[in-house]
Formats: C-alpha cells, structure tokens, sequence
C-alpha cells in the first residue's frame, strides 16, 4: 500500500512542483490551486470522501461501467489479468538481462566519454534493451501469455483481477494528499538552485534538457531528499488510516482480527507500534544513505 | 533640426495590456499555447458541472429533503443540521456557553493579531494562563450554577477546536523544552529527549489514540477514571510535542554559533541566555515550521473519530446515516472539506504574512 502510494504521490508531487514554476500562467496557477486545496484538508476526510461519496455511489455490478473489457461498479474496477503459459520464464529471463545489459553498457559508456569524450545515447539503448530485448523473446517464444477477462456470473464478476474500493480510496486519497506535499518540496528544491547555476549552463551552451539533468536536478536532489524522506515517512504511517474504511491493512490485522483472536489489547497495540517504528527506522536510514551518497560531492 | 529628440513612442500594442498580458504568460511558445488550450478546455469541461452543482442548480432552503428537487447540490441538509454541526450533542439551552467561550477566545487572538493594539504580552499570558481555566468552566460546569455537561456530549466543530487548541496551547512549550533537551549537554537528558522524539514520530497517531483510549486505563489504578476526551487530548498532545521539538532544533540549530559564545561572554546563565537571546531568534525563524505543525495538529484531530469522539468530520458523517437523509454524503463531506480548509488555509497565510512582518534580514535571501 505504502510503495503504492509513494511511487504515485512521488510522480504527481513532481509533475505538480514543476508546473508550479512553469511560465505559463494558468498551469501555474492550477497546480497551486491543487496544491492549496488538498494540504489544507484532513487527509481522513479525503478517504472517506472518495469511499463514502465516490466510489459506493458507484452502480451495483449489472450496471457495470464498461471500458475496454473493465468494469467498474460497487464491489471495485474488475480488469483483464494476465496469465502467463510456460514458457514465460524466458521472457522474464530476458528481462532480467537487459537490465544487466544496461547496466554493464551505462558503464562502458561513461569510461568511453571520459576516454573519447564521445557520448553514447545510453537513454534510448537501455530501453531498447530493457522492454526490446523481452518483447522480441516474447514474439519468438510463441506469446506465452493470455488475458484472463472478468465475467459477470451470477452477483459479481468472475475471472480477472479486481481492486476492491477501499484499496482505490485510499491509494487515491493518499497520492493526491501526500503529492500536494511533494510538490512544495520540490518546488522550494528548484528555487534554491541559484539562478547564476542556469546561466552558467546556458553559457556553457548546454541544450535545456542537459541543463536540467546534469545541472539543476543534482543540485535540487540535495535540498529535496530531507523533506521527502520525512514525507514517505508520513505516507507510510497515514497508510494506518485504512483501518477507518476497514482495508486490511497492517492496523486492521493486528488490531483488529488479531486482537479478536486473542483479546491480547497491550501486547497487539505494543506490536503493531513496533512494526510501524521499525518501518519508518529503516526507511530513514536508507534516505540518510542516499542523502549522504547524493551530497558527497560538494566543496 | 534633425537632432532635435524625437518624442518617446508607445510601447508596441503586443506588449502592453491585456492582449501583452496574454503574449508574455499563456501563448509565448507554440508548446505553450497547445497547453493553455489544453487546460482551458480540462478547466470548462471539469468546473463548470462542478460549479453547476454547487452554486446554480443547488437548493439552499428548506425543511427536508423534499426541498431538494432541482438537482444540484442539497444544502438543506447542512442548514438544517447547523447545529449539530456545531455543537454537538450540547443541551440546546446551554450552547450560549460555548458562543460566549468562542467569542472570547476570538477577541483574544483578534487582540493578539492585530497590528498595534497595547499591552500584547498582558493579553498572551491572560489567554495561555487565565482563558483555559474560564473556557474549562465555562464548558465543562458545575460551579456558578452552571449546568454540569460531561464530556461525552460535547461534539461538532467546537470539540475540534477543542481539541486543536489544547493540543497546540500544549505542545508548544513542550516541545521547546524537549528540543533544549536534545541540544543539553547532559548525557542523560538528551538521550531521554532523543529517545521520546524517535519513538514518537516513528508510530503512527492513530496507534497512539488507540493506546491512549485501550491502554492507559490497564496502566492506571482501577479507581481512577480518565476522561475520554482527556485521554485523547494526552495522546494528540504527545505525538504532537515530539514533532514540535523536531521543528524547534531546526530553529536553534540555524542561530550562529557566535550568539551562543556572544551570550556566555556577557556572563548570561543558561537559561537566560536561551530565554534573552536564543530563543528570540530561533522563534522568528521556526515561524514556518510551527505553523505548519499547527495546520498538521488541527487536520489530525479529525482522526479522534477512530476512538468514538464526535468531532466535527464523525458528526457528520454519522448525519449521513440518518434515514432522512441519506444519500448526501457529497454535501456533508463538502461541507467539512470547506471548514477545515479556512482554518488551514487562515493560520498558513497568517505565518506567511508574519514571515514577512519579522523578516529583518538575516542570511542573504532577498
């Protein structure tokens, strides 16, 4: 639930932060209008608005919406899952060494430059590599794989793999409130690159795109990753408010079936807390790691 | 003749006005005018049903819910229900109470935020030190006459603020002292500190409420009866301190190592020195982070729904279930969005503006 929700919030919160300071007017404007809106709100709220107002407003399974062999009604979006034959092992095989492949290549092309002074597209060969090199293994291998599509049968829908409301109201709400936190992180992590930092790189006749990958991103990275370990932190301990539309989460097991079972209330409660403290330790001691690899190269 | 200065000509009618206006922020590049169209057309497709339902089409008057025919959205059903909205489960003869003690309270941070006005630091200790125990009165009764209300009754948004101004009356303090704590020198204290502050910030507060409302009584002679919403109250309070602290060392690790030395010098004790000097500094510059606990503080005691108290958020949420009206649960969540977020959006602008006020140029930010 937690990476859920913090590789989209991570996604939004960017996209966000960066239309903030883009010059045009109206995006600006509505992202810190988005912005605005959904800080200032009790993230609780949002859950149980798009539980309760939302998605079980949603039509009864028969009156399913239908899009592209989806369904989405009360009980949640039923979708096609796919199934892998045998055979499929070959696929993630080669998956697997296309990313070795990148890897070693992203190597080699940075000791060329440095050598040669030659840059290598390292951006659109690791790509071929990575979904190329499977897809042709894929075709090859005879298309081991077929789509499992839902079918209404009886009350509900059969086959396929379906994401149940809670799980949708909370991943919704806890993206679009964490990511209105992250774009004010990353905003305030572009402001402090000094403006001179730019007109070097323009100076230096560095194409805009360069600018903003060798220059500006390394540089924002650095104020950025203290406030957004705080806020993954934050994340994963809101991800507790399932319990309130009744989504098993961590909460709900512990305090809820577990402390039924047994009646144990301190010892649950106690357990629960430390499973918790011991996720957010970890996590902050992996961002410390990162924070220090990415601010070693300062003066 | 031909030298003479030729008068100064308009600015090229791109440039200026509405239409330059236009030129310079929506249409600059090709890519940039795509995406205004874009946006624009998101913008008309997704906002005017929403302002359709929220203001043209809505029903504002009314008795039930068969006022509600037009289609838009049913204020009715908030109108109608104000009142436990606002109070909660109070006897309706006493809610005067609470009006009088919000009133108070209101004049109070009005005198306080104020430009100008004398004698701030009178007013600030009468409400930290004197209001709690006129406002506790005043609620809560039993003495003057006043009908005696228990705790359980007390609900809607007064109990919200309830709740957010103990707790942020509360923290503070608290977690000024923690964070001189964990910058002491004494091994002791600031391991204690260290150790509170972790532990704190590592659990989630939902878990701590829990703890607050299942586990202190276990932990508690079997005599000794806590209030609920004190319980609560202690729970929000704790979690609260710790960040609070964390914000507060921010604070007192920006002042320059120099105003320390400068204040031992002068021959300053310690707490002088952090009092007369430190502090002063270290407060201007924690204005942001504060508040912004604050905003966090007021947004989270929403969750005392979990525990069975009927804040603001579970009044209307259990309004929804009523068999009168039920189907407007969009109203009602709207409705609190909206009350929340003036509160939010209120205190955020304020420590903007105060930002500004205190700003008396220290580090070389413009």
């Amino acid at each position: 639930m937690s990476v859920l929700g913090i590789i989209a919030a991570t996604i939004l919160g960017f996209i966000m932060g960066v239309a903030r300071l883009s010059d045009n007017w109206l995006i600006a404007k509505l992202s810190s209008v988005y912005i605005e809106v959904f800080r200032n709100i009790p993230l609780l709220l949002q859950i149980f608005f798009w539980y309760f107002a939302v998605l079980r407003t949603l039509p009864s399974p028969r009156q399913s919406i239908e899009f592209m062999g989806s369904f989405l009604n009360i009980r949640g979006l039923s979708m096609p899952a796919p199934v892998a034959e045998s055979g499929f092992s070959l696929v993630v095989g080669a998956f697997v060494v296309g990313i070795v492949l990148t890897f070693v290549m992203t190597r080699w092309a940075h000791k060329r430059q440095d050598e040669t002074g030659q840059i290598f597209p390292t951006f659109w060969a690791g790509i071929g590599l990575i979904v190329g090199l499977p897809l042709v293994v894929f075709l090859f291998a005879g298309m081991p794989m077929h789509l499992d599509y839902p079918v209404l049968k009886g009350f509900n829908f059969r086959g396929g793999m379906t994401l149940i409301p809670e799980l949708v109201a909370l991943w919704l709400a806890l993206t679009i409130y964490t990511a209105a936190f992250i774009a004010e992180t990353v905003r305030a992590g572009i402001l402090a690159v000094p403006k001179g930092q730019l007109e070097a790189a323009f100076a230096l006749g560095l194409p805009k795109v360069r600018t903003l990958r060798l220059i500006v991103i390394p540089q924002a990275m650095r104020v950025i990753i203290p406030p957004l370990t705080s806020q993954y932190l934050n994340l994963a301990k809101n991800s507790s408010l399932a319990a309130a539309v009744a989504y098993p989460d961590l909460v709900a097991v512990f305090a809820g079936t577990t402390l039924n079972q047994t009646g144990q209330a301190v010892e649950i409660m106690s357990m629960t807390m430390a499973v918790y403290l011991t996720m957010s330790i970890l996590t902050s001691l992996f961002m410390n790691w990162y924070n220090k690899r990415m601010s070693l190269i300062e003066r | 003749m031909i030298n003479e200065q030729q008068p100064t000509l308009p600015a090229p009618a791109s440039t200026i006005g509405l239409v330059g206006w236009l030129r310079t922020n929506l249409f600059n590049t090709p890519l940039n005018s795509i995406a205004t169209i874009v946006m624009l057309y998101l913008c008309y497709i997704w906002l005017t049903p929403i302002f359709d339902w929220v203001f043209i089409s809505a029903d504002w008057t009314g008795t039930s819910r068969e006022s509600c025919t037009s289609g838009g959205a049913c204020w009715v059903f908030i109108t109608q229900r104000i009142d436990q909205f606002m109070y909660g489960f109070y006897p309706s003869e006493e809610t005067w109470r609470l009006d009088l003690t919000f009133l108070v309270f209101v004049a109070l941070i009005a005198w306080l935020v104020w430009p100008n006005l004398p004698k701030k630091g009178l007013v600030a200790a009468f409400t930290l030190l004197v209001f709690p125990f006129i406002a506790f009165v005043l609620l809560s009764g039993g003495y003057f006459g006043l009908e005696h209300v228990e705790t359980h009754k007390w609900g809607g948004l007064s109990l919200t603020l309830v709740l957010a101004v103990v707790g942020i009356v509360a923290a503070l303090p608290l977690g000024i002292l923690l964070a001189l704590g964990r910058r002491s020198e004494m091994p002791i204290v600031r391991a204690m500190s260290v150790a509170y502050i972790e532990i704190w910030r590592g659990v989630p507060l939902i878990t701590v409420l829990f703890m607050a409302s299942v586990m202190l009584p276990l932990f508690l002679p079997e005599d000794m009866h806590f209030d609920k919403l004190l319980r609560a109250l202690i729970g929000i309070t704790m979690f609260q301190t710790a960040y609070m602290a964390e914000v507060i060392r921010g604070g007192l690790q920006a002042i320059p190592k120099g105003q320390y030395e400068a204040a031992d010098a002068l021959g300053l004790g310690y707490w002088q020195k952090m009092v007369m000097i430190i502090l002063p500094q270290a407060l201007k510059l924690m204005i942001p982070g504060v508040v912004n606990t604050f905003i966090a503080l007021f947004k989270d005691t929403s969750l005392v729904l979990i525990i069975g108290l009927f804040d603001l958020l579970a009044i209307v949420q259990a309004a929804q279930n009523d068999p009168k009206w039920i189907g407007y649960a969009t109203e009602g969540y709207v409705f609190v969005a909206f009350v929340f977020w003036i509160f939010c959006f209120g205190m955020s602008r304020y420590s903007q503006h105060l930002e500004r006020l205190l700003h008396t140029g220290h580090g070389n930010r413009a």
